[in-house]
């Protein structure tokens, strides 16, 4: 820190105007109280805008700033973007939710901002602690955002077992953090891995700490077996805050989880292959199966992305930039499907009341068939049939895999993407196959319709245009293996 | 030649006929009338455009014809290659001739849903035709496990009784095959640097890998065709799919599975091909022998043809393994007559079942005397499948078989047993419901065939004639790109002997170096 350098600033600027803005926005809630909860809503949603335009300003050129705390480079910066669309798109999804469901509080989109810069540190981060210190960040906003329906049952437990299991989680990433730097000596991303290079056999304090670094990861982006919060979770925190789950902290786990394997512990690829190897196999079976037999719609949403973790997984284990840019065009794909999923199952409301079974579909395609399309396409998309582009996803990180001999996990994988697809199936069947239930309530706010729109143009249309998204996702993936 | 992408075209029409179709909007039977018509004349133009690519199709070229080819995932050297040649020419006109046919024959029938209907049929052409034009492996598979979608849910929300469980195990039976054989392309794609048919087919892997892409290859076409023992999937959807679903489910669906073969199997993995191919002898045998006696004691009018289906893809299977120039050839006629006399047979079914809304063969009978014209053209087309001399049924299986009897005779025997078989379950069928006495008062009242109907027929009955007497039309056209296939495959064969003579040119092979085992011969899929 002794040679800080004023201009630095600059490279962090989005976040820094982020938590000046949600300091100020805070403030100005706190004064107003809890009428102004749209007011505070837009501006977040304009926070994160100008967030992302400011990011857009700022030179991407990879390198470190902040004492070398905080790295910049193509891959942080689109990773950042995603993070910000997926921001707006779950604010955008509850504004008019949080109004339906009486709890609008003006806390709620702070604590979506708090936890969106927490993401955004945490992905930059270049140094443990910086990284520990984001995750955290995040992580609170989240227990506080689970818990968010206090006077409801299921709310609070859902917060306090996220609470509980993440902060469990958290002390074994630390615990893990402290004999990394115990045995090589410094926290810094760079000099860890050179720490690796020119030693020959790797101190077993070093691996232990590695794999208890693993560990904190795979319990932030639920991998099985690290997976038991995200069902109760789901099922229990407010649907828009849900969606949230579903949506943002993941991509940002994954991007630190790419980064902390590529980087510090990147000498040790034949070490957390074999973790990663059992940690994709095991979500992919694990969420297969017990998807099976759910009824709930969030429940079954817990699983599917379980299962999607567990193919990004797949992608991540071939170490390989194409592996990598595989990665980044699944979670892109994966969150533009998803946005669209929850958008329509926030629109499932019967009698003023939210309902989440997956019989409350039945005989949508009668009632009300344009949202029926949707999600119908949306599911098949998830279940990875072509034309659509859940299926390119798939094909990428599974060509990444085969590429680098991974046979077997590419098997494993394609067979439970069959078993997947017959719970996504299931939700089609009773859509437009069943007896038409009662309508659900006609009201469609125009965040809402439009996140959907989008969401279903794109799994449609990504076909006609992949190379866009592609190549982005190569260029931005090479620069983690530039060192 | 043409100077347009009428591949392209062909394949996109029903695209934006379907669009078209969405867009409707109003009272709900004017809706349903604007649909019905709207998807007739689309498919009718691309039926037109078909007829059109098989008049200028050159039929001395071996090679493929109307090729396109664009950039289309740039960074992966996945293009959009597409191409017809004399082993898909058939495969895309058959699409093309048999969805106007289906809209056509649901047109009184589907009454529900009519404008969804009408957009399923019409992206289902969409998959089909494209699948038969892709010269991508990557492009080939999106359009094969595409026409998933449509046809789960034709299934699903037209079908009879069961069409639930039918559509997913129509779904995810075929999804299970087609999984692997996407990790088989991508495995070919490392190996062999590209996801390009022509170059692949030209080009085949080392011996070692091509055993194991053979066998997922063989998992996907194998479910599809369907050969036993993963046929089960096919009785049930046949039962439950409305009379246009199983139509096309047995015109073209079936046939993808063929294709398959024709397309990857025998040229990508020739050595593969050459060692399996007893294993596909028996599994046809089989096939032929044991679902042709299932098929005598079904009481289910659609089972029945959806078992005999199955038989008749034994013949196909048979025949494209035999590797000889009658056995290919055969086998793909085979699959044309299949395509135009089980489509007619469904219809038959769909007319009966219109009238009566049962398939229960006992509920009929004696129908001769009250509907004469229906009693000749489901004669007709009996006959076809049992395969008479004269009919384009005869000309498929008579090849087959001769090819099946150049390579082995024991096989041939076998096989020819399921020609018999074939006739007893046919024959029995025809007599119950066509002749005997009248015992069901409403059977002996429904009416003959009405215009709409016998415009439907007419194209099959002359199809069926014509391919009989005089098949030289389609086999001058398939004829020099088997020759090809069959030139290209004995080529390889021949070197790879040659280098198994001298291994250590084998070790140099730079390909070899995936390390994965031998699988046994003979094993079960």
């Amino acid at each position: 820190m002794s040679n800080f350098n004023p201009a630095e600033l600059a490279a962090v600027f989005p976040e820094l105007f982020m938590a000046v803005a949600g300091m100020v926005l805070l403030v100005a809630g706190v004064m107003r109280g809890n009428q102004s909860t749209a007011f505070i809503s837009w501006s977040v949603l304009a926070t994160f805008a100008i967030t992302g335009m400011f990011l857009l300003g700022v030179d991407w050129d990879s390198r470190t700033v902040m004492g070398d705390m905080f790295r910049l480079n193509p891959f942080t910066g689109f990773i950042k973007l995603l993070i910000l669309s997926g921001l707006v798109a779950t604010v955008a999804l509850s504004v008019r939710y949080l109004y339906e469901e009486g709890m609008a509080r003006f806390e709620y989109p702070i604590l979506i901002l708090f936890a969106g810069l927490g993401m955004m540190i945490m992905v930059s981060a270049h140094n443990l602690l910086s990284l520990y210190v984001g995750l955290e960040l995040q992580s609170l906003a989240l227990y506080v955002l689970a818990a968010f329906r206090r006077d409801q049952a299921r709310s609070s437990e859902a917060g306090l077992k996220y609470f509980v299991l993440g902060a469990l989680a958290s002390g074994m990433l630390l615990f893990g953090i402290s004999l990394v730097y115990g045995f090589a000596g410094t926290l810094d991303y760079t000099r860890i891995a050179s720490s690796l290079t020119g030693v020959d056999g790797v101190a077993m304090g070093f691996m232990v700490g590695m794999v208890f670094v693993l560990v904190g990861i795979a319990f932030k982006i639920s991998a099985v077996p690290f997976h038991m919060w995200t069902p109760d979770v789901y099922e229990g925190a407010p649907t828009s805050v849900t969606a949230f789950f579903a949506l943002v902290p993941k991509i940002a786990a994954i991007a630190v989880l790419m980064q902390l394997l590529y980087g510090p512990f990147g000498g040790l690829s034949v070490h957390w292959q074999q973790i990663v190897w059992f940690l994709a196999a095991a979500s992919m079976i694990w969420s297969a199966l017990a998807g099976l037999v759910q009824n709930n719609i969030k429940r079954l949403m817990a699983y599917s992305s379980i299962g999607n973790m567990g193919y990004a997984l797949v992608g991540i284990i071939a170490g390989t930039p194409q592996g990598a840019s595989a990665v980044v065009v699944y979670m892109t794909i994966y969150m533009i499907m998803t946005a669209g999923v929850f958008g329509i199952i926030m629109c499932m409301r019967r009698g003023e009341r939210a309902v989440e079974s997956i019989d409350d579909l039945a005989g949508l395609s009668r009632t009300s068939p344009m949202l029926a399309y949707a999600m119908a396409i949306l599911l098949f998309s998830m279940s990875g049939i072509p034309p659509l582009a859940g299926f390119f996803g798939k094909l990428l990180v599974f060509q990444a895999a085969i590429g680098e001999g991974f046979y077997t996990l590419a098997v494993v994988g394609v067979l439970c993407s069959v078993v997947a697809a017959y719970y996504y199936l299931r939700i089609i069947k009773v859509m437009f196959f069943d007896a038409a239930a009662e309508a659900f309530d006609r009201q469609m706010a125009f965040a809402k319709r439009a996140v959907i729109v989008v969401s279903v143009v794109f799994v449609l249309f990504f076909i006609l245009k992949p190379n866009v998204l592609i190549d982005t996702a190569r260029h931005t993936a090479s620069t983690l293996f530039a060192g | 030649m043409v100077d347009f992408p009428i591949l392209s075209l062909m394949t996109y029409l029903p695209l934006v006929g379907a669009l078209f179709v969405m867009m409707i909007r109003g009272e709900p039977d004017l809706v349903a009338r604007n649909a019905r018509f709207a998807a007739l004349y689309t498919s009718m133009f691309t039926f037109a455009l078909a007829f059109y690519m098989m008049a200028k199709f050159d039929p001395a070229s071996a090679d493929f014809q109307f090729v396109e080819k664009h950039v289309w995932f740039d960074s992966l050297k996945i293009s959009y290659h597409m191409g017809v040649d004399g082993i898909s020419l058939f495969f895309v006109v058959l699409s093309a001739f048999l969805t106007p046919i289906c809209i056509l024959a649901s047109w009184n029938s589907i009454q529900s849903r009519v404008k969804e209907y009408m957009v399923a049929f019409l992206v289902l052409e969409t998959f089909m035709i494209g699948t038969f034009c892709a010269l991508d492996t990557v492009l080939f598979y999106v359009f094969f496990e595409a026409v998933l979608i449509p046809m789960f849910l034709i299934i699903g929300i037209w079908g009879g009784v069961r069409r639930v469980y039918s559509a997913f195990k129509l779904f995810l039976y075929t999804l299970l095959g087609s999984v692997l054989m996407l990790v088989a392309i991508l495995t070919l794609y490392f190996q062999a640097g590209t996801t390009d048919i022509p170059t692949l087919m030209a080009n085949p892997v080392a011996r070692d890998l091509q055993m194991w892409l053979w066998l997922a290859c063989f998992a996907s076409f194998a479910v599809k065709m369907p050969m036993w023992p993963v046929h089960t999937w096919l009785p049930d959807a046949h039962v439950e799919a409305p009379t246009a679903g199983s139509v096309i489910l047995a015109g073209v669906l079936l046939k993808m599975g063929g294709y398959g073969f024709l397309r990857f199997s025998l040229p990508m993995f020739p050595e593969a091909s050459a060692h399996y191919a007893d294993l596909v002898f028996w599994l046809s045998i089989i096939a032929i022998v044991y679902t042709s006696l299932v098929a005598l004691v079904q009481e289910d009018m659609k089972k029945m043809i959806a078992y005999s289906s199955v038989a008749h893809m034994g013949f196909v299977t048979l025949g494209i393994f035999t590797a000889t120039t009658q056995g290919v050839e055969g086998g793909i006629f085979q699959m044309i007559s299949h395509g135009i006399i089980s489509g007619a047979l469904f219809l038959c079914v769909g007319v009966v079942y219109d009238r009566l809304h049962t398939r229960e063969i006992g509920r009929y009978g004696g129908l001769v005397k009250n509907m004469p014209k229906y009693a000749t053209v489901f004669m007709l087309m009996m006959l076809g499948s049992v395969g008479l001399p004269g009919t384009s049924g005869f000309v498929g299986e008579f090849l087959s078989l001769l090819g099946a009897f150049k390579v082995d005779t024991t096989v041939a025997l076998f096989a020819t047993t399921g020609v018999v078989l074939g006739a007893a379950y046919m024959l029995v069928l025809y007599r119950r419901v066509i002749f005997g006495p009248q015992t069901n008062e409403d059977a002996a009242a429904m009416p003959d065939l009405d215009k709409r109907e016998m415009l439907i027929f007419l194209p099959f009955v002359v199809l069926v004639l014509w391919l009989g007497v005089a098949p030289g039309y389609v086999m001058e056209r398939v004829s020099p790109s088997v020759e090809k296939l069959l030139t290209q495959y004995e080529t390889h064969l021949a070197a790879a002997e040659a280098a198994q003579v001298t291994p250590i040119t084998e070790e140099n092979n730079p390909a070899d170096d995936v390390s994965l085992p031998m699988p046994e011969a003979q094993t079960d899929e």
